[in-house]
């Protein structure tokens, strides 16, 4: 296992190392190393899960680490974390990862920084394989920045276009902000329990050594790296931005794995959690959900819809984990993961047929992403429109496709959750009330995509079909969403418990005084909401469904009269609460002023006031220093006892008349001069 | 005539004359021939104070030292001088006047 995963980590990296020197110079500018590295990657995750599945242990664990820096007291070791949560995250990551490598090759095809796409993605996989496997913070923070850096990159990949760069930028800052409070996490957890490791602060929380309010805080600070990495509400603006990426990234990164991050690591950090925590955890995820499936239902570009439908779904599984139901939570990931990539490598699937028909009719104004520039492509793109509608009706929540079983386990989780804290009725309504949303807008995606007649008929006629690398992960990935593959040997589509809910089991939290409820009276509360939960959904699903229906398809009710007749609320959804502006308006425009002033301060105050002020005083007294120097004690008196001796030597040089007998002569006058001193 | 004052006066007169001779000649063997002038005046009076002073012999044999040495001291003077003249084409004492050529 170890070993396995090992090769899962370092296949990705190698293949970026090659991919960055050599990539240009292989043929087909190395995308067969990039993809056979992540391909192996899938291999072998899928061997550990087929070993999971026939182990069928829900407490299996594996762990294996090593010293990376020992300073005598001080240690610290960094090492992988295998249980069954890892390995079904592994499957993930490799999975949605070869698909998106293998869609690239023909959505990227012929782009000339095409071989630094494949090392991108590369660098991304092994990043996130290595939060999936970290069994310490430290190492997890790491990686953590690592995937931050490739998002940045891949994000900003058309970094020739302004509003690419700015995404990127944004996306990075963005996160920067949730990571500092991750970090602070990280370190009131280090310097209470003096490990990263995850099992020793488990154990520290469980012995009290980091409890109270402090426990809180520490718990708040790392679900702030999941706000900023799962882009919830205040930190979501970065997400929609993202989608300036390309598509197949905005598939991997931005809705299967990077943003699902910040809830793994939740999931992974659940039993340390306080109550004061899971609640605020509850309260945001929630308000995420609905909150951005509000936003979803009025934008036109493809990409931002599913943008705001991940936000939404992220809001799902943080709520999740808030509620006590974080399996659900994780199982939600997992759903979503194959869905929402699938919905992208579709819209991907739409953005390419629409780039080569305005190619071909030299069009470069038009809007490639813009729904309203679309219609009736559901007879020229049939395979694009089946997998987009099957993925639709998941993300929905409809029976008999996986969707409905996780969101299921999710809302009844919340009822749970409402029924034994009757104060945080919020929660649900959240839940139920994005349910209801959420088929709503999507299906207004599919239906003003696909379906009525061609709004731009001249474009119309020439889309066609994607290839094959575009449909194949399309299909695959949309057939993974039916229910069976999460629930064998179970095959009861409302029963929703299967092979993955007996090997992924909740854990009781591990802070002391959690006066909550255990995991297994919670599991039974879950249990006793389920009918409610499903039946309730359904019937939401079903509204917003019909809804979507009556506006859209059959056009009874008029989207445009609705819009006008809702007034500010459709203005405030379609420029998303003007959440950018406000952030425009009171952070960075004030930040701005304020750096300003602060520049001011410094340049023309500080440095060219005080600083050169400082410099034209010394001048000053360097000259007259200089002048005393120079006129008082060099002239006077060096040059001065220079000049005596000068002046002595030469007077004196007179008596030293080089002649024997002149000295001879002083000799003698003087002992004369001294016998008659003597003699007086 | 058998007075030491006699011989003592000897003795300065030639002590005088030697010491006039090595101030004012500028030959260098007449300021030479001064010089051995001087060492014969030490010599009278190391004689007359062995005699008069009754310490055996050893004057005489210090004025014999000398004697020897003043020999000795001619010998090197000359080869001196010789070079001087060589160099100089004159034994003028005036003409070396630096250490250097």
């Amino acid at each position: 296992m170890i070993i396995a995963s090992l090769f899962i980590l370092f296949l990705p990296l190698l293949a970026f190392l090659i991919q960055i020197f050599w990539g240009r110079r292989l043929p087909r500018q190395g995308d067969f190393v990039a993809i056979a590295a992540v391909g192996g990657t899938l291999v072998i995750a899928l061997g550990m899960l087929l070993a999971i599945l026939l182990k069928f242990d829900p407490g299996f664990q594996r762990e294996a680490a090593f010293e990376w820096v020992n300073l005598g007291a001080f240690q610290i070791k960094l090492g992988f974390l295998i249980d069954n949560i890892t390995v079904i995250m592994l499957v993930v990551v490799a999975l949605i990862s070869t698909m998106s490598h293998i869609y690239s090759t023909r959505y990227m095809g012929g782009d000339p920084l095409y071989s630094r796409y494949f090392a991108y993605l590369g660098l991304f996989t092994f990043s996130m394989n290595g939060i999936v496997l970290a069994n310490n913070l430290l190492s997890l923070y790491i990686f953590w920045e690592l995937v931050g850096v490739s998002s940045y990159l891949l994000i900003g990949f058309w970094f020739q276009k302004d509003s690419a760069a700015d995404a990127g930028k944004k996306a990075f800052l963005t996160n920067r902000v949730g990571d500092l409070g991750f970090f602070i996490g990280i370190m009131l957890f280090f310097t209470a329990m003096g490990s990263f490791n995850y099992q020793d602060i488990f154990n520290g929380v469980a012995n009290g050594q980091l409890s109270g309010i402090m426990l809180t805080l520490a718990g708040l600070g790392l679900f702030c790296g999941a706000v900023g990495k799962s882009a919830q509400v205040p930190l979501h603006i970065w997400l929609p931005d993202a989608m300036e990426g390309p598509t197949p990234v905005s598939a991997l990164i931005h809705a299967a794995t990077m943003v699902a991050a910040g809830v793994y690591m939740l999931v992974r950090l659940f039993p340390i959690m306080t109550p004061d925590v899971l609640i605020i955890i509850a309260y945001v995820g929630g308000f995420t959900a609905l909150f951005a499936a509000t936003i979803a239902i009025t934008q036109n570009d493809i990409k931002r819809v599913l943008a705001y439908s991940t936000l939404s779904q992220l809001g799902y599984m943080v709520m999740a984990v808030g509620t006590g139901a974080y399996t659900a939570g994780f199982f939600h990931l997992v759903t979503h993961a194959m869905f929402k990539a699938s919905l992208f490598y579709g819209a991907g699937s739409v953005i390419y047929a629409m780039h080569n028909a305005l190619h071909k009719l030299n069009d470069h104004e038009t809007d490639a992403q813009d729904m309203r520039n679309m219609g009736g492509f559901k007879s020229r793109m049939p395979i694009t429109y089946w997998t987009m509608v099957v993925a639709t009706l998941a993300i929905s929540g409809v029976p008999f496709l996986s969707g409905f079983i996780s969101k299921d386990a999710i809302l009844a989780g919340t009822l749970a959750f409402a029924g034994h804290s009757p104060q945080h009725f919020l929660v649900p309504f959240f839940g139920f009330t994005a349910a209801m949303i959420t088929p709503f807008y999507m299906l207004r995606l599919i239906y003003l995509t696909f379906h009525n007649e061609p709004r731009q008929t001249h474009i119309y006629i020439k889309i066609v079909e994607s290839p094959r690398a575009m449909t194949v992960p399309m299909i695959v990935l949309s057939s993974l969403t039916f229910f069976a593959f999460y629930t064998l040997p179970q095959f009861n589509p409302f029963a929703g418990n299967g092979w993955f809910t007996s090997l992924v089991t909740a854990q009781d939290s591990l802070v002391t005084g959690f006066a909550v409820v255990s995991a297994h009276e919670f599991a039974e509360q879950v249990h006793h909401n389920h009918t409610l939960a499903m039946i309730l959904s359904v019937s939401l699903a079903g509204l917003g469904i019909l809804f979507s229906w009556l506006f859209y398809l059959k056009r009874k009710l008029s989207a445009d009269a609705w819009a006008q007749r809702s007034g500010f609320i459709y203005r405030w959804s379609f420029h998303k609460y003007y959440i950018d502006e406000i952030y425009d308006r009171f952070i960075y425009q004030p930040f701005l002023r304020l750096t300003d002033k602060v520049g001011y301060t410094d340049w023309d105050l500080y440095d060219q006031k005080f600083i050169d002020g400082f410099g034209r005083v010394s001048e000053k007294l360097a000259r007259l220093s200089g002048t005393i120097d120079w006129e008082g004690l060099d002239k006077m008196i060096v040059n001065g006892i220079g000049r005596f001796f000068q002046r002595s030597g030469q007077s004196l040089r007179q008596a030293q008349t080089g002649r024997l007998q002149n000295y001879l002569l002083f000799a003698l006058l003087a002992i004369i001069v001294i016998l008659i001193i003597q003699v007086l | 005539m058998d007075q030491l004052q006699t011989y003592l006066i000897i003795g300065a007169v030639l002590f005088c004359l030697g010491l006039y001779g090595v101030i004012t000649r500028r030959n260098a063997i007449a300021i030479l021939m001064g010089v051995e002038l001087i060492l014969n005046s030490a010599n009278v009076n190391f004689v007359a104070f062995a005699r008069f002073g009754g310490m055996n012999m050893s004057g005489q044999i210090f004025a014999l030292f000398v004697i020897i040495m003043a020999a000795a001291e001619a010998a090197v003077a000359l080869a001196i001088i010789i070079n001087i003249y060589h160099l100089y084409h004159s034994i003028n004492v005036d003409e070396p006047s630096e250490l250097k050529l």
